[in-house]
């Protein structure tokens, strides 16, 4: 259990409660988080679920795997710590984590 | 806004994404669900992937989970809508009822094609297309060792990919002379028709078939020249129709779906419609299209809330697919239909990897891309900005797709 923020694009904060092992799109998608669709349903296939994690948490959250880079990397808003949100599973060691959103999903 | 009542017809991927969308948009009134299935919207393309397989359960398959209904305040009611009464603003439900609407969204999805020979109706044909329909299959397949598919569409192939992962016999038959004749270029359906018989699938194209045989349950399938195929379980997926008899009844423009405008309403102020069962004119294809994706059903579903809830939006994002086999994961962007030209990266002979894109009047429509996803995300990018990047930089493995995004590159020829 814990909580984690994602924040729009317009900088509207959402702060979601989390049971051990969801992901983040099935966290935003079941909070009604506006800007994360999920269209796949969280397997790596679509990269519509796209966050970028607070540079204080990317120690906690590990780098993003190949089959993410090969997927953001061609978003132009493609940062240093983007991440699909459905390949980040929420746990205890990222309870208070804070993820922003792009302005589009791809 | 007037706060009133939106009735929501069908609960899957579209009205998932239409209660969601609407509380988004700020519509303060009540939402009801109904649909007459008995679980609440879940993800209908694991159905012939992890859900066949014996992956995953239904329950693990919700789109959105109950909280999320609960905290919107959306309704979920199982039951059918057997009419709708315009001139009332009312739908009639199968258990009796009569329910008034503000809004009304027909979000009623497709059926399967049915098959029109004899025996169709026998013990252990299936089709696929919901959650019963799986758990009907897993049931056959607790004795099944043989199965046919009828049909090499996506779902055919996906559920032969996934029956052969249990070990079963499987042969699939095709009337077209190819595999996926309808939505791919030839050099693709060679790449799946290659890869299907490396994975042991005895594929037959070209064949008719003629009965189903057996007594009570299905042994096999008598081709048009005469063959039987023995079988325990067939597989029927030679496409669907869409559910349109409840707008067509109500007087509501009906052609291969039901009429929609750019903003997702029908004739009628009060109605509209999204996913599967919708046909609407798309401005960048420049034509009218009625799709069967998930991508469509949730950029409708998004349209259909903005307009409820008076906002400007019109349905515009890049339909895409994608299709899992074996070790294969497909994804489409964009529609191939029309096409002049492809142009493959990669080598679809050999191996398990490359992307074709489709140009038409040298400018790029589409890409299938297999175990490709940044050719993938590239399409959706170029495809979406109307990008017509240089064909023979394109087939260059060596070329960095980023490059070709950067500049309004004119079509070289
Ligand atoms: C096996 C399978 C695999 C697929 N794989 C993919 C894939 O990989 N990628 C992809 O993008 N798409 C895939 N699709 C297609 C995708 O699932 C559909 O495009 C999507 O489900 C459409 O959603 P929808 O909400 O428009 O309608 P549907 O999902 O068809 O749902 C309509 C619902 O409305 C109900 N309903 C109909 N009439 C009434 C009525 N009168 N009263 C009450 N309820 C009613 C139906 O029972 C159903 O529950 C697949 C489909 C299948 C069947
Ligand atoms: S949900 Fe599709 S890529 Fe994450």
């Amino acid at each position: 259990m814990g909580t984690i923020t994602f924040t729009e694009y317009d900088g509207t904060s959402h702060e979601v409660e989390f049971a051990d092992g969801e992901s983040l799109m099935e966290l935003a998608t079941s909070n009604g988080v506006p800007g994360i669709d999920g269209d796949c349903g969280g397997e790596a296939s679509c990269g519509t679920c796209h966050v970028i994690v607070d540079d204080a948490w990317i120690a906690a959250t590990g780098p993003r795997s190949d089959e993410e880079s090969q997927m953001i990397e061609m978003s132009p808003e493609c940062a240093p710590n983007s991440r699909l949100a459905c390949q980040l599973k929420a746990c205890a060691g990222l309870d208070g984590l804070k993820v922003r959103l792009p302005e589009f999903q791809m | 806004m007037d706060a009133g009542r939106v009735v929501i017809v069908g609960a899957s991927h579209a009205s998932a994404q239409l209660c969601a969308g609407l509380r988004q948009g700020g519509w303060a009134g009540e939402i009801l669900l109904i649909g007459d299935e008995p679980s609440l919207p879940y993800q209908r393309p694991p159905l012939s992937k992890a859900l066949l397989a014996g992956e995953a359960t239904v329950a693990d398959l919700l789109i959105r989970k109950p909280e999320f209904y609960e905290k919107e305040r959306v309704v979920f009611r199982q039951a059918r809508v057997t009419l709708i009464d315009r001139e009332a603003a009312t739908v009639d439900l199968d258990d009796g009822e009569t329910v008034g609407y503000d809004r009304l969204v027909l979000c009623t999805g497709a059926r399967p094609r049915p098959l029109d020979i004899p025996g169709a109706d026998l013990a252990g044909v299936h089709c696929l297309r919901d959650a019963a329909d799986t758990d009907a299959i897993q049931r056959t397949l607790a004795t099944a060792r043989r199965a046919v598919v009828i049909g090499a569409g996506y779902i055919g192939l996906e559920a032969a990919a996934s029956l052969r992962k249990l070990g079963v016999d499987v042969t699939v038959l095709e009337a077209a002379d190819r595999v996926l004749q309808r939505v791919t270029a030839p050099a693709i359906s060679a790449f799946y028709d290659r890869v299907h018989r490396e994975e042991g699938v005895d594929l037959r194209v070209g064949v008719g078939v003629a009965a189903i045989e057996g007594d009570a349950a299905v042994t096999g399938v008598r081709l048009a020249d005469g063959e039987l195929v023995a079988a325990d379980l067939v597989i029927v997926g030679v496409g669907v129709v869409p559910n349109v008899e409840l707008a067509q009844d109500a007087g509501l423009a009906v052609d291969n779906g039901i009429l929609v405008d750019a903003h997702g309403r029908t004739d009628d102020p009060a109605v509209f419609a999204a996913g599967d069962c919708a046909s609407y004119f798309d401005a960048r294809y420049d034509r009218r299209l009625r799709l069967e994706c998930v991508s469509n059903a949730v950029e409708q579903a998004k349209t259909v809330a903005a307009t409820i809830c008076g906002k400007d939006k019109t349905i515009s994002a890049l339909p895409w697919f994608w299709s899992d086999q074996y070790d294969l994961k497909l994804q489409i962007a964009g529609l191939s239909t029309g096409y002049d030209e492809i142009v493959l990266r990669g080598d679809p002979r050999t191996g398990r990897s490359f992307a074709c894109f489709y140009f038409a009047e040298g400018r790029l429509v589409a890409a299938d891309c297999v175990n490709r996803a940044q050719e993938f995300m590239f399409s959706k990018r170029a495809i979406g900005e109307g990008l017509s990047p240089d064909r023979a930089l394109l087939a260059d493995p060596e070329t960095p797709l980023v490059s070709l995004l950067r500049a309004p590159s004119v079509s070289a020829g």
